[in-house]
C-alpha cells in the first residue's frame, strides 16, 4: 500500500524505516513532510502581523477530498514516477479533516539505489500533487473561514516537469 | 439512466450541496454543455459558471469541458485543487 488519505497523523520515521527495510539494494531514501503553517493567509493586509506576540491568524484548516478519486490521482502520480525514475518504493500520506499549526498534513518519501532518483521523483510526486489530486483547504481565522487558492506557482512547480518528459 | 454530479470546496458551499442527480437533457454531450445547462438553473446555480478556472472530472479522471459525458457517468465539478 503505497497511497493513503486518512485522518490520524503519521509516523514519518517509521515510514522511512519502512522503505528500506529487509532489502540491501536501497541507497537513498529522500523524503518531504508538509505542515499546517500558523502564518497569515496570502492576501491578508500587511497589518496582520503584529508584533510576535499577535495570535496566529490561520487558527485551523480542514482538509476535503474527493473520495475514491483522490486515491486514483495519487496512484497514477506514484505511477508516473516509477515509470520516470529507477526507484524501488514509494509511499506518500495525506492527511484529511480538522488540522491545526504544527500538524503534519503530508508525507512522501522515495527509496532508490541514488540520491539523484530518489530527490527527483520526491518533488515530483509533490509537485503534481499539488496540483492534481482533489484535496482542497479550508482555513479557519478571526474573521471566518475562507477557501485556499491555487497559486500560481504550484502549476509552474508542476510544470516544470513537462519539459523533460 | 441518470448521472451523478458531485460539487467540493467552495463549489459545494455556494450551491447549498454536495451531489446532484439528473436525467441526462438531450443535447447535452460534454462536460461544458453539462455545466452550461446547470449555470441556467439560475441562483446558486451560477456559481458553476462564475467560480475562477473551474475542474472538472468524469468518472474520476480529471477532464477538461470538451469532455464526454454519458448516462451513468459520475461527473464532479471543483474549484482548483489546494492540497499538500
Amino acid at each position: 500500500m503505497s497511497v493513503s488519505v486518512q485522518e490520524a497523523d503519521f509516523d514519518a520515521g517509521a515510514e522511512i524505516a519502512a522503505l528500506s527495510a529487509g532489502r540491501d539494494d536501497v541507497g537513498a531514501v529522500a523524503s518531504f513532510t508538509g505542515l499546517v503553517r500558523a502564518d497569515k493567509p496570502a492576501d491578508a493586509g500587511a497589518d496582520a502581523r503584529v508584533g510576535a506576540d499577535a495570535p496566529p491568524t490561520v487558527q485551523a484548516m480542514t482538509l476535503e477530498h474527493y473520495p475514491g478519486m483522490t486515491e486514483k490521482a495519487l496512484e497514477a502520480i506514484v505511477d508516473e514516477a516509477r515509470g520516470r525514475w529507477d526507484i524501488y518504493g514509494v509511499r506518500v500520506i495525506h492527511r484529511v479533516g480538522r488540522l491545526v499549526p504544527g500538524d503534519r498534513i503530508v508525507f512522501v518519501a522515495v527509496a532508490s539505489a541514488h540520491r539523484g532518483e530518489a530527490f527527483a521523483a520526491c518533488e515530483f510526486i509533490m509537485d503534481y500533487l499539488k496540483t492534481r489530486a482533489p484535496f482542497w483547504k479550508k482555513e479557519e481565522t478571526p474573521q471566518g473561514g475562507r477557501w485556499v487558492d491555487a497559486r500560481e506557482s504550484d502549476d509552474h512547480a508542476a510544470g516544470r516537469w513537462e519539459a523533460g518528459k | 439512466m441518470n448521472i451523478k454530479i458531485l460539487f467540493f470546496a467552495g463549489l459545494r458551499e455556494a450551491l447549498g450541496t454536495g451531489s446532484a442527480s439528473l436525467e441526462l437533457p438531450a443535447g447535452i454531450a460534454t462536460v461544458g454543455a453539462l455545466r452550461d445547462h446547470l449555470a441556467a438553473r439560475g441562483e446558486a446555480w451560477t456559481a458553476l459558471a462564475t467560480t475562477k478556472n473551474l475542474r472538472s472530472a468524469v468518472n474520476q479522471q480529471m477532464v477538461g469541458a470538451e469532455a464526454t459525458v454519458k448516462a451513468g457517468d459520475e461527473v464532479a465539478f471543483f474549484p482548483p485543487v489546494t492540497g499538500g
